[in-house]
């Protein structure tokens, strides 16, 4: 476990070295960010001060050096436009989208599972071939026309649900502000949330038909019913527990892609997430926001990347094993 | 008795429309400022914000005069110096009480300011003759100190004094990290902000002690800016906002279609050009080829197919009502005589040229640039097109590194010199004129005139100068005009005089706005 942790510190430490490397370098091309902190009559003299002034002009390796000896004391730079720490506002922005992705999660789980399990114990119910049909629109559109398309049919159309924002909020300990625990908040999760889900969930019931559907066929599973257990029991413990494995790496794998589809469902429902900051630092040339963002995302990948790991020895004893080796 | 009963009469009916009527005001901005300090930023966005928290001295009105705020009146002394009454009993958030030295100080800022030095470069140090007269001094005769006075939002003077909790000085202006006046305000304006998320949401409040009781009936404004289109209309359309600024041009009919909504347009002042760099190529250096392209670009037909009739083709810079407008320069599209000017120029088998443009800055920036692309293949002229994000533009234009450029300017003056001076005054590094000449024209003439306008306190002098610039411009066809850009908002039925407080330069007065 020890030895586990020791190399996988190491990786991460390579890893966020690289990330800030092609941060460092694309942030060459984003754009000026003296362009977007001024007016476009400001004189190019004046300009080239506050470029000097800021050490945009020392060579490529020095502003890296200096970057990663700041990182290392927790110091990200200094958003050009939020003008103040970058990693404060990453984090004031973080609450925002971890609650969107919890509730996508939440959303995805809850309905994954049962659809998928109900998918392949009967195949040829109608209402299986109904979801099966859906699953297959919702992963072909792309998330970005699935947001309008709901907020003009429940903002604009029935005028049900908040067209954008987070509504209203609630502070909690640590300035966490939660959209939780007001009913305006929740209302204001529902699109999001669903807009997110509709990339993941197709994905999961595909998968855990699939899955379940082998598992289904196996021996120990006939075994089981022949004993006389109790359809659910096998259904849900025998079959669906080994089924877990594989859901849970795919899991893991997409948590990348959700966390870049968060982007595009922030952009669209004007949700002050991380992904929409993202955007809008791109945008505004905001460059040492995108390092540090880059940055931070990465070492959130790694985390969770060893937490799946982790979970996975949970689930599996043999990898347990092999990794005490 | 009887008198005290009528004086509280009065007082009832004088706060009573205020207090009836208190309303909340939803509005979203693309983007919304960047600063409490007005000083930190000259943009569109950060004036917006100093019209609500600030007042000028003097601002415009919708028809281009001028109407005076915190100046009552003002007389002229002499050629350099303007004296202007200040308005008495006018306090700012912080409760100090505004008066002359105010103005003296901010001047002082502005002239400190990375972003606002350049225009009130011509300006010398403010005189406080008392403590409501103020004289503002120039260096050299100049014709604009009123239009700039527009610029002026007087800021407490002494609640910017002193030093911040970090031991740095309050007026400091510090565009990229923490200062006291990016996150403290005191003004004179009809709002103050109460609270800000930067880039989340802003909400304003009616200031209690407001000097003009002449205002609307909007109390509370809440900010959020959208930056997305789409998501920005569907929160107008699904009622979740009240106003948004600006609104997609693609989606004008939809709103002027739909019940409950009012889309508000208006002739806009900036210029979106081509600009065609004699530098980098011969064949520009030569008039007739220039000339040649100009009747090359049918701009009426770009109005109408792309911008879809919202804007205004143009064949000079200074839209109409500005003292530069000359009324009988009028878009010129003839193929006929486009393909005559190549081949008395000896190119009529034309030639290969590059061209940038941005895709994100200016309205259908990028659907505009290939259609002159292809107009321009008429007459054989076979460009080759580069579009970029606007934050990767400017650094590209100011290079030159193609030889036909786009831009769109705006006149911070609302005057005609200013195109001018930014656009086709030889270019100079020193004095810092041309700079976004990237067309390299230079024309001593031009030169001569737009500088002898900035001294000249005679408007019909001054007019006559600018409008032969204009004209010689467009003779030697220094640029391909385009057109200007239309203004544009929209905002619910409740607004009921939304029409009344938009105005050309784009800074909606929200604080004379009556809502249902």
């Amino acid at each position: 476990m020890f030895a586990f942790f020791i190399r996988r510190v190491t990786q991460a430490v390579f890893v966020m070295l690289v990330i800030s490397l092609i941060g460092f370098t694309i942030k060459q091309s984003v754009g000026d960010p003296l362009r977007e902190i001024t007016g476009i009559s400001v004189s190019a003299a004046e300009r080239d001060a506050l470029r000097e002034k800021l050490g945009l002009n020392d060579p490529f390796l020095l502003q890296w050096g200096r970057f990663l000896a700041r990182a290392l004391q927790g110091d990200l730079g200094n958003s050009f436009y939020f003008k103040r720490p970058a990693l404060q506002v990453i984090l004031g922005k973080a609450p925002a989208t971890l609650e969107l992705v919890f509730s996508t999660s939440l959303l995805v789980v809850l309905l994954s599972i049962p659809i998928g399990i109900y998918a392949a114990v009967r195949p040829r119910a109608w209402l299986a071939r109904f979801f099966m049909g859906v699953s297959i629109v919702g992963v072909s559109i792309p998330v970005f026309l699935t947001a309008i398309l709901l907020i003009y049919v429940f903002s604009v159309g029935l005028g049900w649900l908040p067209s954008f924002g987070r509504g209203e909020l609630v502070t909690l300990f640590g300035g966490w502000q939660s959209g939780y625990f007001t009913s305006d908040g929740l209302k204001h999760l529902i699109l999001p949330s669903i807009a997110l889900s509709s990339i993941m969930l197709p994905l999961f019931i595909r998968l855990i038909r699939a899955e379940m559907k082998e598992v289904l066929e196996t021996d120990y599973i006939k075994y089981a019913r022949a004993k006389g257990l109790k359809p659910g029991r096998v259904l849900l413990v025998h079959g669906f527990k080994n089924t877990l494995l594989p859901v849970i790496t795919v899991g893991g794998v997409q948590l990348g892609t959700l966390i870049a589809f968060t982007i595009l469902t922030e952009t669209v429902f004007q949700w002050q997430g991380m992904g929409a900051m993202f955007i809008e630092a791109v945008d505004r040339a905001d460059t040492s926001l995108i390092v540090a963002y880059l940055v931070f995302v990465g070492a959130l990948f790694v985390t969770v990347n060893t937490v799946v790991d982790l979970v996975y020895g949970l689930v599996n004893p043999m990898i347990r094993i092999a990794g005490r080796r | 008795m009887k008198r005290l009963l009528l004086v509280l009469l009065a007082a009832a009916l004088l706060a009573g429309p205020a207090l009836a009527g208190a309303k909340t005001l939803r509005l979203a901005i693309d983007a919304d400022p960047v600063s409490l300090d007005p000083h930190v930023q000259l943009s569109g966005g950060m004036l917006q914000y100093s019209h609500m928290v600030f007042d000028p001295l003097v601002r415009w009105t919708q028809a281009m005069d001028f109407e005076p705020r915190l100046a009552e009146r003002w007389e002229r002394l002499d050629p350099l110096t303007l004296r202007f009454f200040l308005r008495k009993g006018v306090k700012f958030h912080s409760g100090n009480p505004f008066t002359a030295k105010d103005v003296v100080w901010t001047l002082e800022r502005l002239k400190r300011s990375p972003d606002f030095k350049g225009l009130f470069e011509p300006f010398g140090p403010a005189v406080a003759v008392d403590d409501y007269t103020v004289d503002i001094i120039t260096t050299k005769p100049y014709g604009l100190t009123l239009n700039m006075c527009t610029y002026i939002f007087p800021m407490d003077s002494v609640f910017y004094s002193g030093t911040d909790e970090k031991g740095l000085p309050k007026d400091a202006i510090v565009k990229t990290e923490h200062s006291f006046a990016n996150e403290h305000a005191s003004g004179t304006g009809r709002y103050f902000v109460e609270s800000r998320e930067q880039g989340q949401k802003w909400v304003f409040k009616a200031f209690a002690d407001y000097w003009d009781k002449n205002t609307g009936n909007v109390d509370t404004i809440v900010l959020t800016p959208i930056s997305e289109d789409a998501t920005r209309l569907a929160a107008l359309l699904a009622g979740d906002v009240d106003f948004i600024m600006p609104v997609p041009p693609q989606d004008f009919d939809r709103i002027e279609k739909t019940k409950g909504v009012q889309l508000i347009t208006m002739p806009g002042s900036r210029i979106i050009t081509f600009q065609p760099n004699q530098k980098r190529r011969a064949e520009f250096k030569d008039a007739r080829v220039r000339q040649a392209m100009v009747y090359a670009v049918n701009n009426a037909g770009i109005v109408q197919k792309i911008m879809k009739e919202r804007a205004t083709a143009a064949a000079q810079n200074s839209p109409r009502g500005y003292v530069g407008f000359v009324e009988d320069l009028q878009p010129r599209f003839d193929l006929e005589r486009a393909k005559a000017l190549m081949k008395a120029a000896g190119y009529e088998k034309g030639f290969t040229v590059s061209m940038i443009a941005p895709n994100n800055r200016y309205v259908n920036d990028e659907k505009i640039a290939e259609a002159v692309v292809s107009m321009l293949s008429k007459i054989n002229i076979k460009v080759e097109l580069k579009t970029m994000p606007k934050a990767q533009f400017w650094d590209e234009f100011d290079a030159q590194v193609a030889d036909i450029q786009m831009i769109g300017w705006h006149a911070d003056t609302e005057d005609s010199a200013n195109y001018f001076e930014f656009l086709y005054m030889c270019p100079n590094k020193e004095t810092g004129y041309g700079q976004y000449n990237s067309g390299n024209y230079c024309n001593p003439r031009v030169d001569e005139l737009t500088l002898a306008s900035q001294s000249e306190t005679d408007p019909a002098k001054r007019a006559a100068m600018l409008q032969e610039v204009e004209r010689i411009l467009y003779d030697e066809a220094a640029f391909i005009p385009l057109h200007w850009q239309m203004l544009s908002w929209a905002g619910s039925d409740k607004l009921k005089n939304a029409r009344e407080i938009v105005n050309i330069m784009d800074f909606p007065y929200f604080g004379n706005l009556v809502m249902e």
